[in-house]
């Protein structure tokens, strides 16, 4: 009897520590742009411009925080989100993220959109100690917490992307003769080095052409009879949608069945194999995190059912066929996790470190099996991939979700 | 040598890309004596009103000649409404002008129909064309209706009192004047002769390059190269400018060894330069005389 | 179609512009220059990194109206040079440790001799021909800079990340003000020095050259210097702008200065007013400030707005800024009067 007495106020004891420390634990902090009323959010993207089909991420963002606003907010704080036009130049980048800092006086800067804005502003917010959090591009370097503790990828980077198809291929067409069209900027470079480097020394025998290409090309036409002409039997499409759908529709014309490889960025159904034609794209193999909301085998999954009733419900205008709002969603729903582990705790610090601290996290559109995972030394969240292949009118899944970590 | 036939073949495929851009651009050049950086984008509205004519049902043909009225009617509201009140204003102010006309087309059309690209359908089909993989149907049906608008355009201009009355109007406005021509009905006409006409061109180039809001960035600019390499008063010109753009783009591409394939713009520019150095007015342009 | 040449009587594409009416009364410039002064000093440190902003874009609009304004020659791609100016200052500092305020002479004399040599082949060119080969230079700048072949010095489609110099003998200034006095000076110099250059001999030459040049060349001008002079000049004062920019901005990389640059140029001169100087610096104020004002109005629309708004300002003022200026000089001349 004595026993179970002290036993229980033992137990009681413990309760009252935990909840005092609980207690202690829940002071409310903050930093410039927190409140016990409103989170402040920065975003730059490039509404105007030559990148502007990207413009649609943000407006998702903005559409789904309206959403979390609605439905009550995190832990009673509404979101403030504040996003800007960069037109996809770095010095209009620099001058809008110092808006959000210093005028608007956000929390933090979230996704902003391209490799050389987050280039140009990732200096400036690194040494006023304000996170740069889940920035939208695949470049590398963002996941380099020792040197810039302040900025953290979201998506798949591009060079382990570029790796998984070079072991896809090192298995599977060892004796692969591939050539190569890519973008000439940092998105193109990227995926080349990936698969260089995941080929290893064999890149340069496997590899017959490298074919770059410029935006402002009308038509890849030209790059395309070169790489006929090269006698690759492998096609590596490093090409942004218009280019990859008029790749496709090249193909054909010229009657060239290489193995055809078509990078994450170009897969999406709606925007890209649909207008290229379905006949065209038979066999096209990719690799992909994310569900492809026109594609119809999500049409009966949970989480994309939950995703298109948001889209009808908060941004109507959208394209469901846009694959970026797909990505939109994705990325604010990450950061939503993130607030709500913040508590009200809602420092800079704290960010970083409760972003940094994601475990088994997965957003509604994410593939099954693809997990969000980060530590205090790993800052890319998004590291697995499932290779896929174009059969019908939708992608086929095969293997497993691989994962092309950079060690 | 057959690498050398493909990329020649697939340059003229290309080329007639360009041609047809060129041919509206001369079309403005005769009408208002200079070039107009929003004929792209007018041309890609264009095309985005005959898809959306499609979309609700009307079949390719009448969508084709709907689009063309409408364009002409457009290009004619635009002189009126926007052009017309600066026609007393300075060249670069004009100019300024078309920059803003960009924009907005530009960034209504993205608002929309936003900016994923759409399929365009072609009228020709897009089988290899007798035989030769390099050019499909389409790109041949596109190249025989370039060459026809260039021979109307040709006749209209060097036969019909219109065609020479808006020649006369651009070149010499004062002695058109005085001769009983209404000089500023004939730069309305030209606008939208001009509007029309790339409509054409926007229509035959989006089965190719997909129809998006900036479709037609990259061609302006090959379209202006080529009309200034063929001599912006010369529809024959501005054709053949075209295929020679695409031709050499490609070959500079393939055998210009290191910087070919990622420097063939800039090289196809220079080319058209060091062309221009030594004869100022393109290859078919004519000669202008200044009165001092 | 036919050999037969035309005779044209043609207008001049530039307005003469007297050389008095290109700069400002001592009076309103000692105003100016004041409040360029004094203003900082109360404002946050954004607002002080747009100013700088503001005269670095006034810089590379100003050398263009020298150009265009001043010589007559037009020129779509300004923006290479900015380019040439902007990598030079970063490769200096970033890949030789030179001290930034010496990166900038360097630049100035880099981007001299590029326009000087680009202006040998633009003598022979005129009008819409000039403004295809200068757009072919501003659209090939990037590709170049882009190349494999120069990565090692210029980052290649990464750029190079730039480092701000703080205020030098312990001024208790940020970094942000320094660089706004440091531009303010610079500015100041070259705007004094491009006043002076039109008043001068070769300014008078110039503008000539802009008003007829077989009339210019009759008088004995030689024209072919003149021009390809102009063309240094300019391009050497972009260059030093381009410098300033890259310290500003902490960043180069090719996607800066696309041919996007170089319209936003052209369109601060001809809002500013063509071959008014002064007006550089309120087309500059647009090219910064009305993209943002129209994106305020509009997320979805900004462009049309921008370019709805560009039309007010050319219906409204055909002239630019000039026009205003000139209107309010007449007012108050009318208010003394009375």
């Amino acid at each position: 009897m004595q026993v179970v007495q002290q036993l229980r106020i033992a137990a009681l004891a413990t309760a009252v520590i935990a909840l005092t420390s609980g207690g202690a634990l829940a002071q409310k902090k903050y930093d410039t742009g927190a409140s016990d009323t409103e989170i402040k959010i920065g975003n730059i993207m490039p509404y105007s411009g030559p990148a502007s089909a990207y413009g649609v991420i943000g407006k998702t963002e903005e559409a789904y925080f309206k959403k979390i606003n609605a439905e009550g907010g995190i832990n009673g704080r509404k979101i403030t989100f504040v996003s800007y036009d960069d037109a996809y130049s770095p010095p209009k980048a620099v001058e809008q993220v110092r808006k959000l800092v210093e005028s608007d006086e956000v929390l933090f800067v979230f996704n902003p959109l391209g490799t050389p804005s987050n280039s140009a502003i990732q200096k400036y917010l690194n040494g006023k100690k304000i996170p740069q959090l889940f920035v939208a591009t695949g470049a590398t370097k963002w996941n380099d917490p020792k040197n810039f503790p302040w900025t953290m990828g979201w998506q798949p980077s591009y060079q382990s992307e570029g790796r998984i198809y070079a072991k896809y291929l090192l298995k599977d067409k060892p004796g692969a003769k591939i050539g190569v069209l890519f973008q000439n900027d940092d998105f193109g470079k990227d995926y080349l080095k990936g698969l260089k480097d995941g080929l290893g020394d064999k890149a340069a025998s496997m590899i017959v052409l490298e074919e770059s290409y410029e935006t402002s090309e009308p038509s890849i036409d030209g790059h395309i009879v070169k790489l006929k002409a090269s006698g690759a039997d492998t096609f590596f499409s490093v090409t942004t949608p218009k280019f990859a759908a008029q790749a496709i529709k090249k193909l054909a014309e010229i009657d060239w069945h290489p193995l055809h490889i078509v990078v994450n960025v170009s897969a999406s159904v709606g925007s890209v194999i649909k207008p290229a034609g379905f006949e065209n794209s038979q066999g096209i193999l990719s690799a992909a995190y994310a569900k492809d909301a026109a594609d119809a085998q999500w049409a009966n999954d949970p989480g994309m059912k939950k995703f298109t009733e948001f889209l009808a419900q908060y941004y109507p205008d959208a394209n469901k066929l846009d694959s970026s709002t797909v990505y939109g969603y994705g990325a604010a729903q990450t950061l939503v996790k993130v607030l709500q582990m913040c508590g009200d705790d809602l420092t800079r610090a704290n960010v970083m470190k409760q972003a940094a601290s994601l475990k088994d996290f997965t957003p509604d559109t994410l593939l099954p099996g693809v997990k969000i995972n980060t530590s205090a030394t790993d800052f890319a969240p998004i590291e697995q991939l499932q290779m896929q292949r174009f059969k019908g009118e939708k992608w086929e899944l095969f293997g497993e979700a691989i994962s092309g970590a950079i060690e | 040598m057959e690498l050398f036939t493909n990329q020649v073949l697939a340059g003229i495929a290309t080329g007639a890309i360009y041609a047809c851009m060129a041919l509206a651009v001369v079309m403005i050049y005769q009408a208002i004596d200079h070039l107009n950086f929003a004929q792209g984008e007018m041309a890609m509205f264009s095309t985005f009103i005959s898809w959306q004519l499609m979309q609700w049902g009307l079949p390719y043909w009448v969508a084709f000649v709907v689009t063309l009225a409408f364009s002409f009617a457009g290009g004619i509201a635009i002189e009126r409404v926007l052009f017309k009140p600066l026609t007393k204003a300075p060249i670069l102010t004009q100019v300024a002008g078309f920059i803003a006309l960009y924009s907005i087309i530009n960034s209504f059309a993205g608002l929309t129909w936003d900016f994923t690209i759409k399929q365009y359908p072609t009228p020709f089909g897009s089988s290899p064309f007798l035989g030769s993989q390099l050019i499909s149907t389409h790109q041949a049906g596109m190249i025989g209706i370039t060459l026809l608008l260039l021979t109307g355009l040709y006749f209209f201009f060097q036969y019909t009192r219109v065609g020479l009355a808006m020649r006369a109007a651009a070149a010499v406005p004062e002695s058109a004047r005085l001769v009983g021509i209404n000089t500023s009905w004939m730069i309305a006409l030209g606008w939208g002769m001009a509007a029309a006409i790339g409509s054409i061109a926007g229509m035959l180039i989006a089965p190719v390059v997909f129809l998006e809001p900036n479709m037609m960035g990259g061609v302006l600019i090959y379209g202006f190269a080529a009309a200034v390499l063929g001599g912006l008063t010369s529809p024959f010109g501005a054709v053949l400018g075209g295929f020679l753009v695409g031709i050499f783009e490609n070959l500079a591409g393939t055998y210009i060894p290191h910087v070919g394939n990622e420097m063939k713009l800039p090289i196809a520019l220079a080319l058209i330069i060091s062309v221009l150095v030594i004869k100022p007015a393109g290859l078919f342009g004519r000669n202008i005389v200044k009165r001092v | 179609m036919s050999a037969v040449e035309e005779i044209a009587s043609q207008t001049p594409a530039v307005q003469a512009v007297p050389k008095r009416a290109m700069t400002l009364s001592a009076g309103t410039a000692f105003v100016i220059v004041l409040l360029l002064l004094v203003v900082p000093l109360f404002v946050k440190n954004f607002i002080i990194f747009q100013m700088t902003m503001l005269l670095i874009y006034g810089l590379a609009v100003l050398a263009l109206n020298i150009l265009t304004g001043g010589s007559g020659q037009f020129s779509l791609g300004n923006s290479a040079f900015y380019a040439i100016g902007a990598y030079t200052s970063a490769i200096l500092m970033e890949q030789y440790n030179v001290n930034y305020a010496l990166t900038l002479p360097v630049a100035g004399v880099i981007c001299f001799g590029a326009g000087f040599l680009f202006g040998q082949p633009a003598l022979r060119l005129s009008g819409v021909y000039l403004a295809l080969a200068t757009f072919a230079l501003a659209t090939a700048m990037p590709q170049i800079l882009k190349l494999g072949f120069f990565e090692h010095w210029t980052g290649g489609v990464q750029g190079l990340v730039v480092t701000k110099p703080d205020a030098p003998f312990g001024l208790p200034m940020s970094q942000d003000m320094w660089l706004y006095y440091f531009t303010l000076a610079i500015t100041i110099a070259i705007y004094v020095f491009s006043v002076n250059l039109l008043r001068s001999r070769s300014g008078r030459a110039f503008m000539a050259i802009r008003d007829n040049e077989i009339a210019a060349s009759a008088m004995g001008i030689d024209v072919a210097t003149y021009k390809t002079l102009a063309f240094g000049v300019s391009a050497g004062i972009t260059g030093v702008a381009g410098g300033l920019g890259a310290i500003a901005v902490q960043f180069v990389a090719p996607d800066s200065y696309t041919i996007t640059l170089a319209i936003s140029l052209f369109l601060g001169m001809v809002v500013g007013g063509v071959g008014w100087l002064p007006g550089s610096f309120v087309g500059s104020a647009f090219i910064i400030f009305v993209p943002n004002i129209a994106e305020g109005i509009s997320k979805g629309l900004s462009g049309a707005v921008f370019g709805v708004l560009l039309f007010l300002v050319i219906f409204l003022v055909p002239h630019g800024s000039r026009q205003v200026a000139m209107v309010a000089q007449q007012l108050l001349g009318k208010l003394r009067k009375n």
